[in-house]
């Protein structure tokens, strides 16, 4: 007997404020009115996706200590937009980012709880680290932490979480009227934590929730980020939506399961990736081309190398050749608020190579940015895209793919009607939820719960 | 002419009667579930009520002020009252959404971001009603370890509602101007740091978040006595206080005034009284149900706001009594749920409905404009321009 089809799993990210997000196209609707989450979510429902993802950021972007005007500025709470939209969707998971640097664990568990209730166990928490002082501006308790500091933080975060999620059986509430008891016993949800971090201790306040806690998510390239969700994730989010470093990535964040005690099965990984669909091929091509035409403009091309030069670069034309200057390899201080300037650690060696690449193409600065900076994963027509997407997942270079469209609201219509179908036909990709929670949609295995 | 009434209703687990629970219209088993808020508020709503509060605390439920009470037999545990508010938005159209926050030991960034876009989810109908948070038990969940003295406590609540209102202001209306000329999203002239500095926090701002729909959500504040009144008066849009009587009201509203002259204070405090309703067909009926509730809760009823047991017609009779003392309105405290909560809407408004005291429809308009209170100028938007 042959083994079942892979199951490919599906989400949809809202568009964020990074210049993937084409504002400037006529379709473009708001990204703050509440009917573009609805619709964004309500197609990904219809189209039985595994979930909606909304990513946080927590102070505006300021580039050479002004507000970065160029791309979307502005988003809502995530917590409210998510527990807004279990009422207008049945079975769609309900991801969101949520720093585990600018909150405590109480109220962050707390919140993922309740949303847990409030959507009948879809809530998924994606938990990332803070890392400047720049951003800590904006908490009490904000302020700069070392990598190292920021994951062992992190994981003490998570874990003190978890043992608030788990300081209520799923038993305790009685309500038996007859008997005038309402709890089974009186010391719920006690708990104590005591570390270099956190020293607290008490009742929780939130009974268990329908998946007794939230499905968690991590998103991180480095070492730490990939240990971090070897050992606690249920899933990872990956930039690496291409077959080898996929592949690559899929076996060494795989491979680390085991020294954890867990199996391969425990945690997916899930690349985001954007996508352009054609009639044809060559169309599909030219969409493609025009968008990321769009997604760099000029202004856009100059301030995207200034990120990366570290300097002010604001008096070149970026239709002309790359700045003689060497970029300035001192602590970055052009923008703020941004996680891709730590993606060039190299500066100096990121240069080199752009240089290179440039003079033997003979591109402009913009030219040189739309090429590097281009994102689209999947170009093609929706048959070719159905394809790539299933070889890609029944090759192991991932589970599934969180798409992230470009155009809000409307981005993902299309793919969910005419791509969605033909993964469907293959057997790839679910036709009906067949879980009741998040975590049942995504094969999950289930938790040990502590009453069990 | 008649005056009109502003009605809120506080929604808290099963009721404010620590036996409500055991009633048969109870749902017991449903209080952390989407469908029972729903059904609640939308109850609210077809009552043509002003607005929900939704209760809340960092800590679980306890009738001791020291710490954890160990009871068994009352409602413990709940759901965080501004997703509760988030849930019901889609489904509701035009009643008030104010959840309860806690605004010591919390992040005033999240809180701000948090009810500005329960205001824009709902299309205006946000709120937030503040409260300390100071007790030992609470402290330690979070990891303080210091105990503030009440003044402290409040003074954290003002600057945690200013730095709320700046960060609300910090987008201008219009600032999203999508230049496609100038590849421009936003105007960034018309953003404004909120730059707060205080003993408990320092907040640089803009609010991630565009200004809401009201320009400036709702404020509300409990003040049983002089102190939280001055928060309220610089802080607030709404007072909720606790007479026991007509004369109390009348003391009650003077004080507000007096305090806002005091603070210069320049637009008046809607000022709504409390009151927690056990009501009946007759009079005996009412008696009846708070006594079965008394005897199931090993106790007599205990509130620091008055109770009234009786008719709809009586309650409508003191309440336009006691609005005579200055009360723009009420915020009631349903001791059961539904079941009190539907005498309200299904009995008291249409008894206040008959008198012309209240509303027989619902205008369009958000939340502010409901109660009469204007949509602010954003306070960093140039002089005149009202952006």
């Amino acid at each position: 007997m042959s083994r079942p089809r892979k199951q490919i799993h599906l989400a949809a990210h809202f568009p964020g404020v990074n210049n993937t997000t084409v504002w400037s196209d006529p379709r473009a609707g708001s990204h703050i009115d509440f009917g573009s989450f609805v619709h964004l979510a309500q197609t990904a429902e219809r189209a039985k996706f595994d979930f909606f993802f909304l990513a946080e950021g927590l102070r505006l972007r300021e580039q050479h200590g002004r507000i970065y005007d160029l791309d979307v500025v502005g988003r809502p709470d995530t917590f409210t937009v998510l527990a807004a939209l279990a009422a207008v969707t049945e079975h769609l998971g309900l991801a969101g980012t949520i720093s585990s640097t600018f909150n405590e664990p109480v109220e962050v568990a707390r919140q993922f709880a309740s949303l847990d209730h409030l959507s009948e166990g879809r809530a998924a928490w994606n938990v990332v680290t803070s890392w400047d002082a720049f951003t800590g501006e904006n908490f009490r308790r904000g302020g700069y932490l070392a990598q190292v500091d920021r994951y062992e933080r992190a994981r003490t975060f998570l874990e003190t979480a978890h043992e608030l999620f788990e300081s209520w059986a799923g038993d305790e509430v009685v309500a038996d009227r007859a008997s005038g008891e309402f709890l089974g016993r009186a010391d719920v949800g006690t708990f104590a934590h005591r570390d270099r971090h956190f020293d607290i201790e008490g009742r929780f306040s939130v009974p268990r929730s329908p998946q007794g806690r939230p499905v968690i998510f991590q998103a991180g390239d480095s070492e730490e980020g990939r240990a971090f969700a070897a050992s606690s994730a249920d899933a990872i989010f990956s930039r690496h939506a291409t077959r080898e470093a996929g592949q690559a990535f899929y076996r060494d964040v795989k491979g680390r399961l085991a020294s954890y005690g867990r199996g391969p099965e425990d945690l997916l990984i899930l690349p985001a990736a954007t996508f352009v669909l054609g009639d044809t091929a060559p169309e599909a091509e030219e969409i493609a081309h025009e968008v990321r035409h769009r997604q760099v403009s000029g202004p856009t091309a100059i301030k995207l190398l200034e990120q990366v030069w570290n300097r002010d670069l604001s008096s070149y034309d970026p239709d002309g050749p790359l700045p003689e200057v060497d970029p300035d390899p001192r602590e970055h201080t052009v923008a703020q608020g941004r996680a891709s300037v730590r993606m060039h650690r190299d500066p100096l060696a990121t240069a080199r190579e752009w240089r290179a690449r440039a003079e033997a193409g003979g591109l402009s600065i913009r030219r040189l940015m739309v090429e590097v900076s281009a994102r689209q994963a999947f170009v093609g027509t929706p048959q070719q895209v159905a394809d790539e997407i299933d070889e890609l997942v029944q090759t192991d270079a991932s589970d599934g793919f969180i798409l992230v469209p470009h155009l809000t609201p409307t981005g993902l219509d299309e793919f969910a009607d005419r791509v969605v179908p033909l993964l469907q036909e293959r057997g790839s990709f679910r036709t009906e939820y067949t879980g009741t929670t998040l975590r049942e949609n995504l094969g999950l295995p289930a938790l040990r719960t502590a009453a069990s | 002419m008649t005056q009109q009434l502003h009605l809120a209703v506080a929604l808290d687990g099963a009721g404010w009667h620590p036996a409500a629970w055991r009633e048969d219209d109870a749902r017991p088993t449903e209080l952390l579930r989407a469908p029972y808020w729903a059904d609640l508020v939308r109850e609210a709503e077809a009552g043509l009520l002003d607005l929900v509060t939704i209760e809340d605390s960092l800590a679980i439920q306890t009738e001791s002020y020291s710490g954890y009470d160990d009871r068994t037999d009352r409602v413990r545990g709940r759901l965080d009252a501004v997703l509760i508010a988030a849930r019901v938005a889609p489904l509701t159209r035009y009643v008030g959404l104010v959840p309860t926050v806690v605004a010591t030991h919390t992040e005033p960034f999240h809180v701000s971001k948090a009810i500005a876009t329960l205001d824009h989810v709902s299309g205006g109908r946000a709120g937030v009603r503040v409260q300390a948070s100071g007790r030992a038990h609470e402290n330690r969940l979070v990891g303080r370890r210091e105990l503030p003295g009440t003044d402290d406590l409040l003074d954290e609540v003002a600057d945690h509602v200013e730095v709320q209102r700046r960060l609300w202001d910090s987008w201008e209306d219009g600032a999203e101007i999508r230049d496609v000329a100038t590849g421009r999203f936003i105007d960034r002239e018309r953003l404004h740091y909120a730059d707060f500095e205080g003993r408990w926090f320092s907040v640089r701002g803009p609010s991630i978040t565009p200004r809401p729909p009201q320009g400036q959500p709702l404020v509300v504040v409990l003040a049983h006595e002089v102190r939280p009144v001055r928060i309220a008066a610089r802080a607030a849009d709404v007072v909720l206080v606790t007479p026991h009587s007509g004369e109390d009201a009348r003391s009650e509203v003077e004080r507000v005034r007096e305090v806002e002259a005091a603070v210069g204070r320049a637009e008046p405090l809607l000022v709504l009284g409390e009151l927690l309703v056990v009501l009946g067909d007759t009079e005996a009926e009412a008696a009846d149900r708070l006594a079965r509730l008394d005897e199931r809760a090993g106790g007599p009823l205990s509130s620091d706001a008055e109770v009234f047991v009786g008719t709809a017609t009586s309650l409508a009779d003191l309440l336009q009594a006691r609005a005579e003392a200055g009360l723009a309105g009420f915020r009631l405290r349903p001791a059961t749920l539904p079941g009190d909560l539907r005498r309200i809407t299904r009995d008291l408004v249409p008894e206040l409905q008959r008198r012309s005291a209240f509303r027989t429809s619902y205008d369009g308009g958000g939340l502010r404009e409901r109660l009469g209170l204007a949509r602010p100028d954003n306070r960093y938007a140039p002089t005149g321009a009202r952006r």
